[in-house]
C-alpha cells in the first residue's frame, strides 16, 4: 500500500475539518470503549488470562524460527503447501502464480490486513484476475473506488449509515435504503454470485496454531467460512509473527481478542481450519496454501521492539486512544491506525517514511492499559522518537532548539535567568487579559486554545525573597 | 521521631509559571510536620528530552536531579508526570551504568507525587485550607496510569467541609496535553482538550481540580478560548493549602 504517513499532520486538519468523520468518529467510539469494558466483566480474572497471553506470545516469538518450523511441517503433513515471502512484492508474486496454475479468474477475499500491506488487489488487477472483497466493511470501500480501510477489524468505520445508503444506491443502481438489514442483504445478493463463481478463496489468518498446523479465523459475517470452504483453491495469507504453539494456547487468547476488539465474549463464527478436503467430505478446498510473510517482522525479532511482535491485531489502543479518537484512521497514512500503527508503520514501512507518527500520541498510556498481551506502546513510541534522532530525522530547528535547552538546563544559573525573563515576556505579552491568544513562541499552542499568563515572578525568585524575610514563614 | 526531611521538587512549569503552587506544596508538607528543603540549583527533571528522543539529554538532567536529590529522606513533586518519570523512568536510563541505576533505583523508591505522599506515607488526617464550593477532579495521565493516584487527592479534597465534588465524565481521559505534543500537533491537542472541557462543564461544577500543571494550562486555555470566563482552574495543591 502506498506510504501518505508523511502527510499526517494536513490528514489530520482534513479529519478535523469533515464534521461528518468527526461525527461517525464519536458515534464508534463510545461503542468500542464501551462494549469493551462490559465485555470483560463476565471474564473471571482478566489479569491473570492477560498473563498467560503475554507468557504465549512470547514463547512464540523468542524462538520464532523453531515454531514457524515446526507449523510448516505440520501443515504439509494435512496436504497444505507452505510458501514463504520476503515482502509485499513476493506476496503478489506468489498469489498470481499459485491463481494462474489453477486457472482463476476470480478471488473472493475474507479480511486480511496483509494483503493491504502488500496491495494485493492491484497486483491481481494487473494480472487480469478479480479480487472481491466479501467482508462487508471491505466490500463497502472497494465499491467506493478502492478506499483504504480506516481500522483494522471495522475498516468502514469511518462511513455513516448514510453514506453506505448512497454509495450503494449508485454502485448497485437500486433504490436507496437507510435500513441496516436491507442494505445488509442487499450486499449479501451481490456477494453471494461472486462467492459461488470464485475459484479461489483469500484469507488472512488471527492464528496460526502449531500444534496442528491450522489458521484459525475470527470473523462476525460468516463470510470467512464462505471463502475458506467454497472456492477449490484457498490460500492464506499472514504475518510470521501469528503462530501460537497449542489449541489450548488459543483458547486462551480467544479469550482476550474479541473482547478486546469488539466488545464480544465470542465473534460470531470462529473456524479452526486444517487441511485440504479429504476424500469423505463434502465441504473445504482441493487445495491450500499458507503464505507466510517477513515484510519486515524478523528484523524486529529481538530487537528493541520485540515486544511488537506480540500484537494480537485486537484494534483496542486505537479505539482507546485519544489522538485516534478525533482524527480517524485515514490521518496515519498507511495500513495500521493509531498506536500499534505509529510503531508498525515505522518499523515495516521505513521510520524516514513516518516522521510524525511516534510523535502523534499524548503518550497517555491508555493503549498500554487497555493492550490484552501488554505491548509497552508508549515506551515504544518513544524508543522510535529515540531512533529518529540519533538518525537526524527530526527537524533541525527542533533538535536545536531541545540541544540548547537540555544544555540550559544543566546549568542553573543560567537557567534560572531565562526563567525570569520567559515569566516576565510571557506576562507582559498577555497584558491585562490573563492570557495570550497567540503566541508566536509557539504558535501550534495558540491555533486552538489560548496560553494562560503565568505569574511574573519564578518561584526561585519568590523562594529566595521569602527566605529574606526576617519573620518566619510559618506566621504567614 | 525525627522529623522527615523532603526535597521538594518544585517542577519547571510551576516555577515558570505558578509559583504559587510550589508554595502550596510547600504549606502542605510543613503543615504536615516535615521538614522541606527546596534545592536552589534545581531545574527540569529531563522529561521533555526524554520524550522527545534526546536520550543524552535526558540521562545528563536525570544525573543532575539525582545528585541534588538523593540527600533527602522523600522527594515530592507537586506534579504525578515529573513523579512518574522519576519513579518510573529514571532506573531504565542507566543500564550501561550499574552505579547510577543503583542511585536512580534508591531515588526513585522515595520520590512522590503531592497528594500521594500526604496519603500513603505521612497519613495526613487534616489539611490547612478551606475552599467553598464545588469541584471536578481531572486525572491526568501520568499520575492515574503511572503511579495510581485516584483516591488520594479525592481522599485529601473530602477533608474540606466546603468542598463538594461533582465527578465529570470520563474524568481519565488525556486532556490532549502530552507535553511537546501540544505544540507539535496544536489542532488535534486543542481538539482533544475540547472534549475534556466539554465535560467539565457538563459536570456543573465551578472549578476543575487536578495535579498536574501542564494539563491544567491547556485546560484553562481550551475553557477561556471556548469562551468560558468562570470555571476555576485550580492546582490541587492550591486547594488543600487554603490558597485557592
Amino acid at each position: 500500500m502506498e506510504i501518505k504517513s508523511m502527510r499526517f499532520k494536513a490528514n489530520a486538519s482534513a479529519s478535523l475539518a469533515d464534521m461528518v468523520l468527526q461525527g461517525n468518529l464519536k458515534n464508534a467510539k463510545g461503542k468500542f470503549v464501551t462494549k469493551r469494558a462490559e465485555s470483560l466483566k463476565d471474564l473471571d480474572d482478566f489479569e491473570g488470562t492477560r498473563d498467560a497471553a503475554v507468557a504465549i506470545r512470547n514463547r512464540v516469538i523468542d524462538n520464532l524460527d523453531l515454531w514457524l518450523e515446526r507449523f510448516e511441517q505440520k501443515a504439509l503433513d494435512t496436504g497444505a503447501k507452505v510458501l514463504w515471502a520476503r515482502d509485499g512484492a513476493e506476496v503478489c508474486r506468489l498469489v498470481t502464480e499459485i491463481a494462474k496454475s489453477h486457472g482463476v479468474t476470480k478471488v473472493a477475499k475474507s479480511k486480511s490486513m496483509l494483503s493491504e500491506e502488500a496491495g494485493l488487489n492491484q497486483a491481481l488487477e494487473a494480472a487480469g484476475i478479480q479480487p472481491v472483497e466479501t467482508d462487508l466493511g471491505e466490500y463497502i470501500l472497494q465499491v467506493d473506488n478502492n478506499e483504504p480501510p480506516s481500522h483494522i477489524i471495522a475498516p468502514a468505520v469511518h462511513k455513516s449509515l448514510n453514506d453506505v445508503a448512497d454509495l450503494f444506491h449508485k454502485v448497485h443502481g437500486t433504490p436507496r435504503k437507510t435500513e441496516i438489514a436491507a442494505l445488509t442483504r442487499e450486499a449479501r445478493e451481490v456477494l453471494r454470485s461472486h462467492f459461488l463463481s470464485a475459484e479461489m478463496g483469500l484469507s488472512g489468518g488471527n492464528f496460526l496454531v502449531a500444534e496442528t498446523g491450522s489458521v484459525a479465523l475470527v470473523t462476525n459475517e460468516g463470510n470467512g467460512r464462505m471463502v475458506t470452504t467454497m472456492p477449490r483453491v484457498h490460500v492464506v495469507i499472514t504475518g510470521i509473527e501469528k503462530v501460537i504453539p497449542t489449541l489450548e494456547d488459543l483458547a486462551t487468547v480467544m479469550r482476550l481478542l474479541p473482547r478486546s476488539a469488539t466488545g464480544q465474549s465470542i465473534p460470531n463464527y470462529f473456524s479452526i481450519l486444517t487441511g485440504v478436503k479429504k476424500p469423505e467430505e463434502r465441504d473445504g478446498p482441493e487445495h491450500l496454501y499458507f503464505i507466510l510473510v517477513d515484510s519486515g517482522r524478523a528484523d524486529v525479532v529481538g530487537g528493541d521492539f520485540h515486544a511488537m511482535l506480540r500484537c494480537i491485531r485486537c484494534g483496542a489502543c486505537m479505539n482507546h486512544c485519544p489522538v485516534y479518537q478525533t482524527i480517524g484512521g485515514h490521518a496515519y497514512g498507511w495500513v495500521y491506525p493509531g498506536p500499534m500503527g505509529s510503531v508498525l508503520t515505522p518499523l515495516y514501512a521505513g521510520i524516514e517514511n513516518s516522521i510524525d507518527l511516534p510523535h502523534a500520541a499524548t503518550l497517555c498510556n491508555q493503549c498500554g492499559v487497555v493492550c490484552p498481551v501488554k505491548i509497552p506502546l508508549p515506551a515504544l513510541l518513544r524508543k522510535l522518537r529515540e531512533k529518529q534522532t540519533e538518525r537526524g530525522l527530526r527537524p533541525l530547528a527542533e533538535r536545536i532548539g531541545l540541544r540548547l535547552w537540555a544544555w540550559a538546563a544543566q546549568r542553573p544559573k543560567l537557567y534560572a535567568l531565562g526563567a525570569r525573563i520567559g515569566a516576565r515576556y510571557l506576562k507582559w505579552l498577555a497584558g491585562d487579559s490573563n492570557r495570550i491568544r497567540r503566541l508566536a513562541l509557539a504558535p501550534e499552542w495558540t491555533l486552538g486554545r489560548d496560553f494562560p499568563a503565568p505569574q511574573g515572578k519564578t518561584f526561585r525568585e519568590l523562594y529566595a525573597a521569602r527566605r529574606r524575610e526576617p519573620e518566619p514563614r510559618k506566621t504567614r | 521521631m525525627a522529623r522527615v526531611r523532603v526535597g521538594l521538587f518544585v517542577t519547571c512549569l510551576v516555577d515558570l509559571m505558578r509559583p504559587r503552587i510550589g508554595f502550596a506544596a510547600l504549606k502542605l508538607l510543613e503543615t504536615a510536620g516535615c521538614e522541606v528543603i527546596v534545592p536552589d540549583t534545581q531545574t527540569c527533571c529531563g522529561q521533555p528530552a526524554w520524550n522527545s528522543g534526546d536520550a543524552p539529554g535526558a540521562v545528563a538532567l536525570a544525573k543532575k536531579t539525582i545528585a541534588e536529590f538523593e540527600g533527602f529522606d522523600y522527594v515530592v513533586a507537586p506534579s504525578g508526570s515529573c513523579g512518574d518519570h522519576i519513579r518510573t523512568e529514571y532506573p531504565g536510563m542507566f543500564a550501561a551504568e550499574p552505579d547510577w541505576r543503583d542511585r536512580a533505583t534508591a531515588l526513585a523508591s522515595r520520590t512522590y507525587e503531592l497528594t500521594d505522599f500526604l496519603v500513603t506515607v505521612l497519613k495526613v488526617d487534616s489539611v490547612p485550607g478551606d475552599y467553598e464550593g464545588t469541584v471536578t477532579y481531572h486525572d491526568s495521565c501520568a499520575g492515574l496510569r503511572g503511579l495510581g493516584i485516584k483516591q488520594q487527592p479525592r481522599a485529601l479534597l473530602a477533608r474540606m467541609k466546603g468542598v463538594q465534588l461533582k465527578e465529570m465524565n470520563a474524568c481519565e481521559e488525556c486532556c490532549g496535553f502530552g507535553g511537546t505534543f501540544s505544540v507539535k500537533f496544536g489542532e488535534v491537542s486543542a481538539a482533544i482538550a475540547g472534549r475534556k472541557c466539554d465535560n467539565i462543564l457538563a459536570s456543573g461544577a465551578q472549578a476543575v481540580v487536578g495535579g498536574d500543571l501542564g494539563c491544567l494550562l491547556n485546560i484553562e486555555g481550551k475553557l477561556r478560548r471556548m469562551g468560558d470566563e468562570t470555571t476555576r482552574v485550580l492546582h490541587v495543591a492550591e486547594v488543600l493549602a487554603g490558597d485557592a
